[in-house]
């Protein structure tokens, strides 16, 4: 009874949230109402939607051991208690995506984003993690691309293979182009990033030769180190000399960058990227819970409109308009193709009752769709002329103060050049303009919420606070990117010569490694001289790919649920399927043949070279136009290549379909035999 | 005064068990798990050093996709 009334009062309640939201179309929102109408979406999905989709559509079995039980080894294959299972999930899936691409749709007004956050996630993004969680479970723990090739066949399980190093290679150039910007002439910034390294290394050392293994005495100490760090950076940055050291232009840190991750990604995990994971990870987990209680306490008014004019396609951050790319610049916060790969990793090896895949699965994607909730809100509640001037590119808005805050007013987002000056001083900085990609604006969203609550005074601290996060969070993402991408190509590589596929093998890889780095340090080196600020063209192109590995995965989840019999609850996972199908599908196709040059890949590239020939550029953009006009052609290849392996895998998925309804023998289900579960009674009686 | 000292007594088991959980999300007691795991199902098979089993564990970990966008 009193389940039933509380499910009815959060029901009202989020009822009253969206018609709050919905109403106040013409004046400031507060924050409050969104944050208000997330939480209650996210516990009605969790309460009602999960648990239908856990008992009928997935038949979650409690009665059925798991991997972790059955395998147990006291290493990777572990029954671990479920609160444990969702903090390592959560800590697992939770990366800078969430942060980055809430406040790029933010163009479109804080309403078209909001909503696809929450609509998104309750309906397709936990729901995909939740079902792949499943799947890998009862099948010991293989991952996407293993369950692709067994249950669908090997054309499946090579796209998905494909598919993954894709991506990865447009996700790291993608955040790495982030860092650049938000490093460019930024001593301050640099230098505390710069000083991260040595003490992960430091850290590094500590938990294997001093203290192994004490992972949180390690991290108490990294972490007041690199605390310091950011203290010691606005110190450096007063220091006439010193400062000079750390101010740079974006490629050569393009380079740095680079070259860091290649030396970070050959030498041993323990040196670099575990304790810097581990760096991150808590830093992470702190700036969320930090941010939540900050936005309760402030209740900010989102100063953003509901929706801009930019959704007719002419935004500044990028082309296109509302549909289809509010869908594809939002991937990770409403569902990520990514987070399959997690939730048939590392996750399935550690769950002890299949029970637990709902709260492990949906719930830590609710939490991560939060997460982007909160990136919105830190976007919106920014002047919206300081957000565009902020993260529109020289090349949108002009190339010097007086021009962009022209343009940007023109808009109808009053900014002026002086405005922009104090708020850079204000920051620590020499100046915000053109500072795109989205960490920048997040941190000055976020110093000011933090600065509002925790101390006004301290609003430098609190911007480079926020970015040595975002960097030192996005640069253990590359690190791991890159290494994962190089086992993915040491086992293509191994097809054609065995001796490159072994992962120890120090020449292949050195030869993988430098490929792999090589191949998104060009796309990266490509963003940085691109007068629009490369972002404009590499997020769209990043938010593609990985909706594209979301549908891999909803299709390899409807496959599964559709042999098995259940043709009707398939439905769970075909809806979410065709809306990707269709969203990005028409996103490729815009980006590939739209006439407009600010949309279509192929018409930038005739309307440069067209410019080129007339002679109409300056001699600085004439230098690199060949290269912009190669690499136009080159994304719109890409862009079909992703579209051909999202549909490669959705018609292999319509085969097998299409045999299970005419009864033509299939590929046997390779899930693990039912064998009943041990674990003391007291353990399943929490369930 | 029995009421406050039993409050103490309930926080001080409420901040153990939270720091149990903590240890257990951050992976601190690793090797106490492992060793444990280790005394009751291969007692007669050699057992790692603590520096042996986390160096294998940090191994493990970063061979496959733990991290994410």
């Amino acid at each position: 009874m009193i389940n039933r009334i509380s499910g009815v009062l959060l029901a009202v309640v989020a009822a009253f949230a969206v018609g709050g939201i919905a109403l106040h179309r013409h004046e400031p929102i507060n924050a409050l109402w969104i944050v208000t109408a997330a939480v209650c979406i996210y516990l009605l999905g969790y309460r009602y939607y999960a648990l239908w989709i856990a008992t009928r559509v997935l038949r979650v079995d409690p009665s059925r051991a798991t991997p972790a039980e059955r395998l147990n080894n006291g290493r990777d294959f572990v029954p671990t208690h479920r609160a444990i299972v969702f903090g390592h999930h959560f800590a697992a899936i939770a990366g800078p995506g969430p942060l980055v691409g809430p406040t790029l749709a933010a163009q479109f007004g804080y309403l078209p984003g909001t909503l696809w956050i929450l609509v998104g996630a309750v309906l397709g993004g936990c729901v995909q993690d939740m079902t792949i969680l499943l799947l890998s479970t009862r099948r010991d723990g293989r991952s996407l691309g293993q369950m692709a090739r067994d249950e669908l066949g090997p054309l499946g399980g090579f796209a998905a293979l494909i598919g993954t190093l894709l991506i990865l290679i447009v996700l790291c150039a993608v955040l790495a182009l982030v860092v650049v910007n938000a490093m460019k002439h930024s001593p301050w910034a640099t230098s505390t990033v710069a000083a991260t390294i040595p003490v992960a290394i430091l850290i590094g050392l500590y938990l294997r030769l001093w203290r192994p293994g004490r992972v949180l005495e390690g991290s108490v100490i990294g972490i007041g180190l690199v605390l310091l760090a950011v203290l010691a950076g606005g110190w450096l940055d007063q220091q006439p000399v010193v400062r000079n050291w750390f101010d740079y232009a974006p490629l050569p840190i393009a380079g740095a960058v680079a070259v860091y991750v290649w030396v970070a990604a050959i030498l041993p995990v323990w040196l670099l990227l575990a304790p810097r994971d581990y760096l991150s990870t808590f830093l992470k987990l702190g700036v969320v819970a930090l941010l939540a209680i900050a936005i309760v306490l402030t209740h900010p008014q989102l100063k953003m409109p509901a929706v801009t004019q930019f959704i007719d396609g002419s935004g500044p951050l990028f082309g296109g308009k509302l549909f289809p790319f509010v869908f594809i610049t939002i991937a990770c916060g409403a569902i990520s193709g990514f987070h399959a790969l997690v939730s048939s990793g590392t996750t399935p090896k550690l769950i002890c009752n299949e029970a637990d895949v709902r709260l492990v699965g949906y719930g830590s994607m609710a939490l991560e769709s939060f997460v982007a909730i909160m990136a919105i809100i830190a976007a919106t509640l920014l002047d919206p002329g300081v957000y565009f001037a902020i993260n529109s590119g020289a090349g949108v808005v002009g190339s010097t103060p007086a021009a962009a805050v022209h343009t940007i007013s023109g808009w109808g987002f009053p900014v002026t050049v002086q405005q922009m000056h104090d708020l850079a001083r204000a920051m620590g900085e020499q100046t915000l303009f053109a500072r795109t990609g989205g960490a920048p604006s997040l941190a000055v969203g976020m110093a000011s919420i933090f600065g509002s609550s925790f101390g006004r005074g301290l609003l430098a601290l609190w911007y480079h606070f926020a970015i040595m996060f975002e960097v030192v969070f996005i640069l253990t993402t590359l690190d791991a990117g890159t290494r994962v991408g190089r086992f993915i190509l040491q086992d293509l590589l191994g097809h054609a010569w065995a001796p490159l596929g072994r992962t120890s093998w120090y020449p292949s890889v050195l030869f993988a490694s430098t490929l792999l780095v090589g191949a998104w340090g060009y796309f990266l080196y490509v963003g940085v001289i691109d007068p629009n600020g490369g972002v404009n063209i590499l997020w769209p192109l990043f938010g593609i790919a990985n909706q594209m590995l979301a549908a891999i995965a909803l299709s390899v989840a409807s496959g599964i649920i559709i042999k098995s019999g259940r043709v009707r609850y398939a439905l769970v996972t075909l809806g979410p399927l065709a809306w990707l199908a269709i969203v990005t599908s028409t996103a490729a196709w815009q980006k590939i043949v739209s006439p407009d040059p600010h949309i279509g890949f192929i018409a930038a590239a005739a309307d440069l070279s067209a410019k080129l020939a007339a002679g109409t550029l300056s001699a600085e953009r004439a230098a690199v136009a060949p290269q912009l006009i190669f690499n136009q052609r080159l994304d719109a290849a890409l862009t079909m290549l992703f579209t051909a392996i999202l549909w490669l895998v959705i018609l292999d998925m319509a085969r097998v379909c299409v045999r299970r309804l005419r009864g033509l023998p299939l590929r046997s289900s390779s899930e693990a035999p039912y064998r009943e579960s041990r674990l003391p009674a007291a353990a399943l009686a929490e369930h | 005064m029995r009421r406050a000292g039993d409050i103490g007594r309930r926080l001080r088991a409420r901040a153990r068990v939270l720091w149990r959980a903590l240890r257990a999300v951050s992976g601190d007691d690793a090797y106490e798990r492992y060793r444990a795991h280790h005394a009751l199902h291969h007692p007669r098979e050699p057992l790692l050093s603590r520096r042996a089993f986390c160096a294998e564990a940090t191994q493990r970990k970063w061979s496959g996709v733990s991290r994410c966008c």
